[in-house]
């Protein structure tokens, strides 16, 4: 029996198993939706769904949550990348934040997550009736997603109790709900950060260009630099954006995404800056910063 | 990742070898003193998987004190890092100073891509532990230098093999504590080596560390000049990993039916185990239909060979009916077509086993409902003694006779742990109550049952003959008003020229008899007692949600049938 195993390597595992879970949600919900945040993980999530159910389209839409906050390149890349692709894409924004005027310079980063991702997320999801939502959240983020199931059961609240989480063995999943309990699922929970730039660089993947350094306006805050992407960010007095080279290890909302100095223009230069640096990515994103145990108070509250 | 000057020098040569790595996954199993969470601290921040971030947040909770006085394998003194610290994630936990559930840690050498599930070792969490080891290539336990042999640690050895693990790797722990006596070592090795080795592993290994100070984790240590052996990296680097799928018969479970137009049509899975190639000769089960493989069709183009466990779209040469829950298999290597097996069967649910309901079973990509008929046996997980037993309850370990309502294509777990595996689903609850390893055993008779046996006969068929669909209309017994109501409805259907059947009984009897009557075309009138939503979901599931009428009244149920198109 002829076995080549040195063709099988821990990409092609990982993209197997990933093929695995999105073709099990999808075979096994009524309605499921994928959650798309226009990042380096979306984007291969999106990969490994367009991978699955290939020739035939993704037989569910991806959904965006907009804050109104996201860089404007993100915007532009993803009306553009779906397009392209000929991809059902919905977006949603807390409609009622907005009417508030919720910020993130006025209100903190906690509330304003809290009003404009974690409500607008359950706002989509509840009124779209869907029973699935795909994320592109991994184990090795953060200590509290170690223990995040691939089938991530949320009650009818959107709220995960990590104390009742179903057992999850071999890849036997149970998406059984009720009516108004939903699954969040998480195909790449077992890739690291490491494992998907490899899987961008190697399959070409395209991603939004903010993670390439390039000269941009920036102004230092509470030791992170945060790029001046238009005009809603007010400057504090004697504040003057600087011109660096920068880029980022995360996409987000722009007031609350910490750019890092960087000349790495390709993805060899990224992934080498990345293994060279040796703090882990979430440092860039200030809504872990507020308390150790952050995420995981903000999952409990429907938060993906 | 010890190779910054490689990164900084040639990243793309490094990514190239980083490419080629594999994939190990490992379990580790251990209770609150044995200094499990500090090896695991160890090993990733000796091996570099620890990022500085989060080394600054450990360095600060260990200056805090925060659970040092707590069970919770901090063994940090003074000015050490407690390397327990990087591996309890949730704050319930941190609280109470204990690791509760199965956490996931990643790490990676140029060799190999480390996927480490890390689980608690007491009794009670039994499920976990079944949890984290049901992929593992490799069972990594503690033995506690001072300690020696604890009854815990052959029930991990116990579990670590009733699950599948071919590698067992015991790591006797703080040999610091009993200043590295080689004595010592060997009389641990060599007696729980005897035990262990009858279990079935492939391979036991045994090796001297201390996680605390590092000795023998990543870094080779002076103070072992007696021991020849791998450190604990080297050994991971070393140790084979996929030789059993590989050589496993094939099997394909397909997941969904792809039919983007009218001129394809293909069944999207992933190879269990084996290899498929284009021309191959494949049944279908359970139509049993016999076909050709025209394609294997993958994003990037069409395969010469897939080898589990690889995702792919498989063409058929002919039009055979195929769906979701069907499975293609090579025809000289069929797997048993049985509705009713012995199994090993770890119960998770707080609720106790109930014989007399009926539960889901999910097996590769296959739900049928399912009940358990007879207990066998139960392990003593302190002895590791089969016991007679009536029940199973929260973390029991028993074999157990299962029924189902449909046939599954199952192997025995030991031959392959993807068609030998399934899990078990309280339909009532929705929770995930058992896991289950299928075995070769002969299935003891059961008392006064008749069994189905696998079908020439098609749907279609059935239907042509008797001129109508198989139907299961589900009457609640809710006193004489709906035992008349069933009664009549028998009587008008009867008349209306319909095979009908009333049947009367539990839940959980009714649901079995009413599966297998829809299967051979009848209308099953059924009059359940005690009829719960979740049995009546099994049914529904079983029997498909067009086959399925929950009945107000006999004319509505009758009018149901007809606008179905199910009743000429």
């Amino acid at each position: 029996m002829e076995i080549d195993r040195s063709r099988w390597t821990h990409l092609k595992a990982l993209e197997a198993e990933s093929i695995h879970i999105i073709r099990e949600v999808a075979a096994e919900f009524a309605n499921p939706v994928m959650l798309y945040s226009i990042g380096k993980d979306s984007a291969v999530m999106l990969r490994l769904a367009l991978k699955a159910f290939h020739p035939a389209p993704l037989p569910f839409p991806l959904l965006h949550i907009d804050t109104t906050w996201k860089f404007r390149a993100m915007i532009e890349f993803r009306d553009r990348f779906t397009k392209e692709l000929g991809l059902d894409l919905r977006v949603h924004t807390n409609r009622d934040g907005l009417a508030q005027g919720i910020n993130p310079f006025e209100h903190g980063s906690s509330k304003y997550t809290t009003v404009m991702k974690t409500h607008a997320l359950l706002q989509a999801l509840g009124g779209g009736g869907y029973d699935a939502a795909f994320g592109g959240a991994r184990r090795d983020e953060e200590k509290s997603r170690a223990k995040e199931r691939v089938y991530s059961f949320r009650d009818g609240h959107g709220q995960w109790d990590p104390k009742s989480q179903r057992p999850e063995l071999w890849n036997l999943y149970n998406g059984r709900v009720r009516k108004g309990e939903s699954i969040r699922a998480f195909p790449l929970s077992n890739w690291t950060e490491l494992d998907v730039w490899q899987y961008i660089y190697l399959e070409g993947i395209p991603i939004v260009p903010l993670y390439f350094a390039a000269v941009r306006p920036v102004v230092e805050r509470e030791g992170s630099l945060i790029m001046v992407d238009d005009e809603r960010m007010p400057l504090r007095p004697g504040e003057v954006p600087a011109m660096r080279s920068v880029r980022f290890r995360t996409l987000g909302c722009y007031p609350l995404s910490g750019a890092v100095p960087s000349t790495a223009t390709t993805l060899p230069e990224i992934i080498q800056e990345m293994l060279l640096a040796r703090s882990s990515e979430r440092q860039g994103r200030l809504i872990d910063h507020d308390e150790e145990a952050s995420m995981e108070l903000k999952k409990r509250e429907g938060y993906f | 990742m010890n190779d910054q000057g490689e990164i900084a020098r040639d990243v793309e040569g490094w990514l190239a070898r980083h490419e080629r790595k594999q994939l190990l996954r490992f379990v580790t199993v251990g209770s609150v003193d044995d200094g499990k969470s500090t090896l695991i601290g160890r090993l990733l921040h000796d091996a570099n998987g620890v990022y500085d971030d989060q080394l600054a947040s450990v360095k600060k909770a260990s200056a805090r004190g925060a659970i040092h006085d707590g069970a919770g394998g901090g063994e940090a003194e003074g000015d050490e890092i407690d390397f327990s610290l990087f591996t309890d994630g949730l704050k319930a936990e941190r609280e109470q100073g204990i690791t509760i559930d199965v956490a996931y840690r990643y790490f990676t050498t140029p060799g190999r891509k480390y996927i480490l599930a890390d689980t608690p070792g007491h009794v009670q969490y039994t499920r976990n532990m079944a949890t984290g080891a049901s992929t593992a290539d490799v069972a990594l336990i503690l033995l506690d230098a001072r300690l020696g042999v604890l009854p815990q640690s052959r029930r991990h050895a116990y579990i670590a093999a009733l699950l599948g693990i071919p590698n067992l790797l015991v790591c006797v722990n703080k040999m610091d504590l009993v200043r590295f006596d080689a004595e010592v070592f060997a009389r641990l090795r060599d007696e729980f080596g005897a035990f262990a080795r009858r279990l079935g592993f492939h391979d036991v290994s045994t090796l001297p560390v201390s996680a605390r100070r590092g000795d023998n984790v990543v870094t080779r240590s002076l103070k072992t000049p007696w021991y020849d052996g791998p450190t604990l990296l080297e050994y991971l680097e070393r140790v084979p990993v996929g030789t059993a799928v590989d050589l496993a018969p094939m099997r394909f479970p397909v997941q969904l039916v792809l039919r983007p137009h009218l001129d394809y049509r293909g069944f999207a899975g992933q190879v269990a185990s084996g290899a498929l190639r284009p021309g191959d000769r494949v049944r279908v089960l359970p139509s049993r239909r016999e076909t050709t493989v025209r394609s294997i069709d993958t994003w990037e183009g069409e395969l010469a060979v897939a080898h589990a466990p690889i995702s792919v779209t498989v063409r058929l040469a002919d039009e055979v009916d195929v769906s979701r829950g069907d499975m293609l298999v090579h025809c000289d290597a069929e797997p048993r077509a049985v509705e009713r097996a012995v199994a090993d069967l770890v119960w998770m649910s707080e609720r106790p086993l109930d014989l007399r309901r009926s539960y889901l079973v999910k097996h590769t990509t296959r739900v049928v409902p399912a009940r358990i008929e007879r207990v066998l046996g139960r392990t003593d997980l302190e002895t590791l003694e089969t016991l007679e037993a009536e029940g199973m309850a929260l973390n029991d370990i028993g074999r157990v006779v299962v029924s189902c309502a449909r046939p599954l294509f199952l192997d025995a777990y030991t031959a392959n742990r993807v068609t030998g595996a399934f899990v078990m689903i309280d339909a009532l609850t929705n929770d995930t109550v058992a896991a289950g390893m299928f075995r070769d055993d002969a299935v003891p008779a059961a008392e006064g049952s008749a069994r189905r046996a696998m079908s020439l006969v098609g749907a279609a068929e059935r239907r042509r003959r008797l001129g109508h669909a198989g139907a299961a209309l589900w009457v609640a017994d809710t006193g004489e008003a709906s035992r008349a109501l069933a009664a009549g409805l028998e009587r008008a259907l009867f008349d209306a020229g319909a095979v009908a059947s009333l049947v009367e009984g539990d839940a959980g009897a009714t649901a079995l008899v009413a599966a297998r009557l829809v299967a051979a075309g009848v209308v099953a009138v059924c009059l359940v007692a005690g009829a719960d939503d979740a049995t009546a979901d099994t049914v529904r599931l079983d029997v498909g949600e067009d086959a399925f009428i929950r009945v107000e009244d006999a004319d509505g149920a009758i009018a149901t049938l007809r606008a179905r198109g199910l009743l000429g």
